[in-house]
């Protein structure tokens, strides 16, 4: 691998998916006994893709990501209380309340947000790209999308803009096998979706999103490319969502055995594996890690479901315009 | 002062805020050598080069959400789409991106950026390049909506449009040789603020966009039947300058709403609304409200059948005489 993790940073890549984990199987306890509104969607399962995508970037590189954000958005490195707040809807959340789980926007990390209309995210994070090379930025911009959204009219649109303007923007195609309840091979009509680089012109690759070691290197060697030869690329990395679609979501479309095919790929369980078997951590160390995380969260969402603030109606009006409150 | 025309004034809006900050960027189909489809830019990608002029593919979608992308990280896009009527295709990046943005973000992001399109029949296009389409955004909490008739008052209002840090879509009529007199100095006009292109005392009509050159047309006429004729031209249409509308008609007693796209589930019910939701303007009226919009039909491409398309002058005429009676 060209880029393997720094010597002695792996344990905090396995703490960083593991944080990922248990953040959202607290979201779906939070939701699943009515104490949050509304829906959300989960990524549990496509941890490796949110530690390696989030660590291979510089800090100053920038993400768009989707309506399934939450991982993406913590490991950029977003304040897990103002991501707990903002899913209770309250003012101290990451939009105040205004986003809520579909639309964390975090610009201190450079998350630039997230579009809840499956697929328009790529247009807009294409748009940013044009501004960093206008500004002679040596920034890139991340696209995430799924197969799902990968049909989509606005991603074609994008890519052939990007790739005529010869824009910094990765597109980062998140295979998990299903938009929605609809399984990728009677939708997508290519295997791999990394095939499509080829009608923009756009170099292309896909590799196992349930890797975080390639994942990561994946990305460095990348983003050193996208650098050197000033071009966009695209790169699809396949994974799975343990997680149904949304809160209310039978899973229905799919086999328990199939899941539990790809429970033997748990991105988590992997590295895990890796790390034993190289001595860097102990199965216990593993389990503290768990419990640590566990207690920071549970302790954090316990904190806002008994301190709740929320903004009145007259004070969100004032976001509606620059002008606060002119209509 | 100086007479320039509409197409003239709305280029040099954009060569202005170019000039002045080079944050502000021209895109869109066939905007560079080409002019733009209604020759509107010509000359611009000359002096300011692709760096602030963007020629881009086909793909209206796509342009629209690349600007609001863009104006996200700072820049100040002015995106041309060359008809009105594929506001259909940027619907989504308007009004599901850029009118939700800063709201959906609590006021971390913002989107300034400028939608120019052309709006309205008489070209011979038919259906699909001659629409009105501008309910489309009145409705869209998030949006400004301007619709600007004469070349003065696009110039200013499109200056302010650019300047402004919300989204805004700026619409165009299509009778850009329309020219009047414009200031020499260096000015804008501000969003939201109707203006009164004619005053009188009986009647008022209410309107924007090409429409207002028809209502001074029947204004004149009216002047023949002794009946004097206030004229409020809105130039904006959200947000909404209410106050000039009731102000008008507790003066004159009778209003006439006219736009160029069919009444029915059109602006004028806004504008109606306005009138008789207030108590004083509702007690000043000597009659009924009246509206006149185009016919509600797709544009046929037959000339003669396209020519009846618009609310004619004839007809503004009968509809304030009926008043009276």
């Amino acid at each position: 691998m060209p880029y393997p993790f720094d010597p002695g940073t792996r344990k905090n890549v396995l703490a960083l998916m593991i944080r990922s984990r248990v953040f959202e199987q607290k979201i779906e306890e939070l939701f699943t006994n009515h104490s949050m509104h509304g829906t959300t969607h989960l990524a549990i399962g496509q941890e490796a893709v949110h530690a390696g995508v989030a660590l291979g970037l510089e800090q100053r590189d920038w993400i768009m990501t989707t309506h399934r954000c939450h991982g993406h958005t913590l490991a950029r490195g977003a304040d897990l209380s103002a991501m707990m707040a903002e899913f209770f809807g309250d003012s101290r959340g990451l939009s105040r309340g205004l986003g809520g789980s579909m639309h964390l926007i975090d610009m201190e990390h450079r998350n630039a947000g997230s579009s809840a209309v499956v697929g328009s995210s790529v247009a807009l994070a294409t748009g940013m790209a044009l501004q960093l090379k206008r500004q002679r930025r040596d920034e890139v911009v991340v696209a995430f999308f799924g197969d799902g959204a990968s049909n989509r009219g606005i991603i074609h649109e994008s890519m052939n803009m990007a790739s005529i303007w010869n824009l910094p923007v990765l597109f980062l195609c998140e295979h998990n096998g299903y938009g929605m309840s609809s399984p990728a091979h009677r939708m997508v009509s290519v295997s791999s979706i990394a095939e499509r680089g080829a009608g923009y012109g756009i170099e292309s690759d896909s590799i196992d999103g349930n890797d975080v070691q390639e994942v990561y290197s994946k990305v460095r060697e990348i983003r050193q490319w996208m650098m050197g030869n000033q071009r966009p690329y695209l790169l699809e990395v396949k994974t799975y969502r343990f997680s149904g679609h949304s809160k209310s979501d039978k899973r229905v479309y799919r086999t328990r055995e199939e899941e539990a095919q790809w429970m033997k790929k748990d991105p988590i369980e992997a590295f895990s594996r890796v790390l034993i078997d190289e001595k860097e951590i102990t199965e216990e160390e593993i389990s503290d890690l768990f419990e640590q995380e566990r207690a920071q969260i549970t302790e954090i969402a316990d904190f806002f479901l008994h301190d709740h603030r929320e903004l009145t109606l007259q004070e969100a009006e004032k976001y509606v315009y620059a002008s606060g409150g002119d209509r | 002062m100086r007479q320039i025309s509409y197409r003239e004034a709305i280029r040099e809006a954009l060569a202005e805020e170019m000039a002045r900050d080079e944050q502000v960027v021209l895109m869109g189909e066939d905007v560079g050598c080409y002019g733009g489809c209604f020759s509107v830019t010509s000359g611009l990608i000359d002096i300011y080069g692709p760096h602030q002029v963007i020629e881009t593919p086909v793909s209206e979608e796509g342009i629209v959400a690349v600007a609001v992308g863009a104006a996200i990280m700072g820049m100040r896009p002015v995106v041309e789409v060359m008809y009105g009527d594929f506001s259909t295709l940027a619907s989504d990046p308007l009004i599901n991106h850029a009118a939700k943005t800063r709201f959906m973000s609590g006021g971390r992001q913002s989107v300034p950026m400028v939608y120019r399109t052309p709006m309205g029949s008489g070209t011979g296009a038919a259906a699909q390049h001659t629409q009105s389409l501008e309910t489309l955004f009145t409705n869209i909490p998030g949006l400004k909506v301007i619709y600007p008739c004469t070349p003065s008052d696009a110039k200013g209002l499109l200056k302010s449009a650019i300047r402004c840090d919300d989204p805004v879509v700026f619409l165009e009529h299509k009778n850009y040789g329309l020219s009047s007199l414009i200031p020499e100095e260096d000015y804008t006009i501000e969003i939201g603020k109707a203006d009164v292109k004619r005053k009188g005392s009986d009647l008022t009509i209410i309107t924007y966009g090409k429409m207002v050159s028809h209502a001074l047309s029947a204004a004149l006429t009216l002047e023949d039947d002794e009946i004097s004729t206030e004229v409020v031209d809105l130039r904006t249409l959200r947000p909404l300058d209410t106050e000039a509308i009731r102000a008008s008609v507790k003066k004159t007693g009778r209003a006439v709403i006219l736009h160029e796209g069919p009444a029915f589930g059109g602006f004028s019910g806004e504008i109606a609304a306005a009138i008789v939701e207030d108590e004083d303007t509702f007690r000043a009226l000597k009659g009924p409200v009246k509206r006149i919009g185009g016919q509600e039909i797709p544009t046929p491409f037959n000339k003669n059948l396209e020519m009846q398309m618009a609310p004619q002058v004839s007809q503004i005429i009968s509809m304030s005489l009926s008043l009276f009676t």
